[in-house]
């Protein structure tokens, strides 16, 4: 043994280096959403009072959730560097799939949810074997798996509306336990709370423990920053990839799952072209990097707020709702904008 | 409930019958890339407490020596002998757990990720039983910056990403990585980014300590006359095969430099071009 060891560091630098937890904060990947936020929640709360009443902040936090679930899930995949379109299309599909085998095969509701996801987590292992075994970029390959799913579920919707046999079936066997689990509400005073809510939260707090504390997380983020690196330290990069693709698959199915409990049939004419960018649209705005490698849970949740607070007050102030694409258009450009600045000035910064 | 860290087992460089096996052992490797032979039958012996040098071209089959030694490729003929045993790595994870670390040419650091992460990327310490397993975040920490102290870079915030180090220190935190993994060989593809004097020094005081701990060494260069310096033994690859497995008493450092630098190379374009245009053989 030459090597000399050098007396042992204590584990904590000292304060010369530990500095500026100010800078520390702006580095973290959700400060341009959470100032969105402010933003357009004083706007709102000045153009539309409403908005912060009980029932306002309701019907926010219930469009923030649905939408916040395939957001967080989105989020994580992009960290990972990949692109899910077909979380939007996935929710209408798998609650076609469950309405289906509930009102023309007289199952029971909790098989049909199985069944229900295991069509989904299929088509999230198809997304994810054809990203990591082609190498063909995510965008395309999911855009196409989009494209598959629309052209079926827009059929099979048209069946739902021409027999009308499809749109009540809270008769269904387990159908109340069910709604308990994804569908009970709160209502406190005027204002009703879902339970989707709940899920939200609990997503969102298990996924960023998962990204900032396990093996798993250090591999989501090293296979979306750097994929070659990761490879060469053994990082299992591609089942990490696919693992991704399921749990974004994972989330549609939920989210379709929480509409069909909700109204008790399938909304045929819910536009699936819609949600199938925005829980991307969340997921950027949340301050996920297209490039991979940078953005957080939280992030996500704060993106789906901002969205809900955009929609909900479009409504409330009685402007024509068709504004909101705009107006979702120009908080992403910002989202980007800002991203980009920040991440450009801060990336020197301690994040972790 | 914590798992131990992979820092220096003890190895039995002893095969049972109490001579020394070598620390790693190719027999007529062949790696193939497509149809082509990256790889053709090369044999070679690495010992424990000595410095290999590999030298050749570009596209004489290095690289491709590396990632099959670090288990980033499958051989798919012969055999690779860790202490005596075939192996047969399908992941760098498992070349890792073997005691076999490696010094990446691109060093192998992602730049958003901090510095302790890094360090521990695909080998994370961690705690708690599964569901529930998490980093042990206050251990990595710790002996990351303990690691790169021990190559020269003191007061590290180990909590800073990657990007903010300087390119000496990223080179440094990719060698004490592999020091610290590295329990049975250490395999260095020589990193192309520039580095100062002092750092290249830091670097050779670490390579000359891994070899008196009696770890094998594998030195991927381009640089002839630090090879000699610095090297015990020397594989000269050519074309995928082994041009020559020299030790320090066989040559000096100008013969390396003639048999590395375009020594063969030239014999080789000469000979082609006095085929094709015979007048030349006359000059």
């Amino acid at each position: 043994m030459i090597v000399e060891r050098p007396p042992a560091f204590s584990a904590a630098p000292t304060g010369a280096v530990r500095r500026r937890p100010w800078r520390r904060a702006l580095a973290r990947p959700s400060l341009p959403a959470t100032a969105g936020l402010v933003v357009v929640v004083s706007f709102f709360a000045v153009q539309a009072p409403e908005l912060l009443t009980w029932p306002g902040i309701a019907g926010v936090l219930d469009t923030a959730a649905v939408l916040g679930v395939g957001g967080v899930a989105v989020a994580l995949l992009m960290i990972a560097g990949h692109f899910d379109f077909s979380v939007g299309v996935l929710a209408l599909a798998s609650s076609l799939v469950m309405a289906m085998l509930i009102g023309y095969a007289g199952w029971g509701t909790w098989p049909a949810l199985l069944v229900s996801l295991a069509a989904a987590l299929a088509v999230g292992l198809i997304n994810g074997l054809l990203v990591v075994i082609t190498g063909v970029s995510s965008f395309l390959v999911t855009l196409g798996t989009f494209l598959v799913l629309q052209g079926i579920s827009l059929v099979g919707a048209q069946r739902v509306t021409s027999t009308a046999r499809l749109s009540d079936l809270s008769h269904a066997r387990g159908w109340s336990s069910a709604a308990r689990v994804f569908d009970s509400t709160l209502q406190m005073g005027i204002a009703r709370f879902h339970s989707s809510l709940l899920w939200w939260l609990a997503l969102t707090a298990v996924a960023s423990w998962a990204l900032w504390r396990t093996r798993f997380g250090n591999a989501v983020f090293a296979s979306g920053g750097a994929r070659r690196a990761a490879r060469e330290l053994g990082v299992p990069v591609g089942p990490t990839t696919v693992g991704l693709f399921c749990v974004t698959s994972t989330a549609g199915w939920l989210m379709g799952t929480f509409g069909l409990l909700r109204t008790g049939g399938v909304q045929p004419n819910a536009p699936a072209l819609g949600t199938a960018i925005d829980c991307v649209v969340v997921a950027v705005i949340g301050g996920c990097l297209l490039t991979g490698g940078f953005g957080s849970a939280f992030g996500a949740a704060v993106g789906s707020l901002l969205y809900a607070v955009a929609r909900e007050g479009i409504i409330l102030s009685g402007w024509d709702p068709r504004w909101f694409q705009s107006m979702l258009g120009l908080l992403l450009l910002t989202a980007l904008l800002a991203n980009g600045v920040v991440r450009r000035r801060l990336k020197a910064v301690p994040r972790s | 409930m914590s798992r131990p860290l992979p820092a220096h087992p003890p190895v039995d460089a002893t095969d049972s019958a109490g001579a020394a096996a070598p620390a790693l052992e190719l027999r007529k490797l062949t790696v193939r890339h497509g149809g082509v032979e990256a790889l053709a039958r090369v044999s070679a012996t690495l010992h424990a407490g000595e410095i290999t040098c590999v030298l050749g071209e570009n596209g004489s089959g290095k690289s491709t020596l590396v990632s099959v030694l670090s288990g980033l490729r499958r051989h798919d003929e012969g055999k690779l002998l860790i202490g005596g045993t075939p192996r047969h790595f399908r992941s760098p994870r498992q070349a890792r757990a073997a005691g076999i670390a490696t010094v990446w040419q691109d060093l192998a650091v992602a730049p958003l990720l901090s510095v302790w992460r890094n360090f521990f990327l695909g080998a994370e310490p961690t705690r708690g039983v599964w569901p529930l397993r998490r980093l042990d975040l206050a251990r990595a920490r710790e002996t990351t910056v303990r690691a790169m102290a021990r190559v020269g870079v003191l007061g590290l915030d180990p909590d800073q990403p990657a990007s903010a180090l300087q390119a000496g220190e990223r080179q440094s935190l990719s060698v004490a990585r592999a020091l610290h993994f590295g329990a049975r060989a250490l395999v260095i593809d020589e990193p192309t980014t520039p580095i100062t004097l002092a750092r290249q020094t830091l670097f050779g005081q670490a390579v000359l300590a891994a070899r008196a701990e009696g770890l094998a060494v594998v030195l991927v260069t381009n640089n002839p006359r630090y090879a000699h310096l610095i090297g015990d033994r020397f594989l000269l690859l050519a074309g995928g095969q082994v041009a020559g497995h020299l030790t320090r008493d066989d040559v000096d450092a100008d013969v390396l430099t003639a048999l590395m630098a375009g020594g063969e190379e030239l014999t080789t374009l000469t000979s082609a071009l006095t085929a094709l245009h015979p007048e030349l053989g006359e000059r």
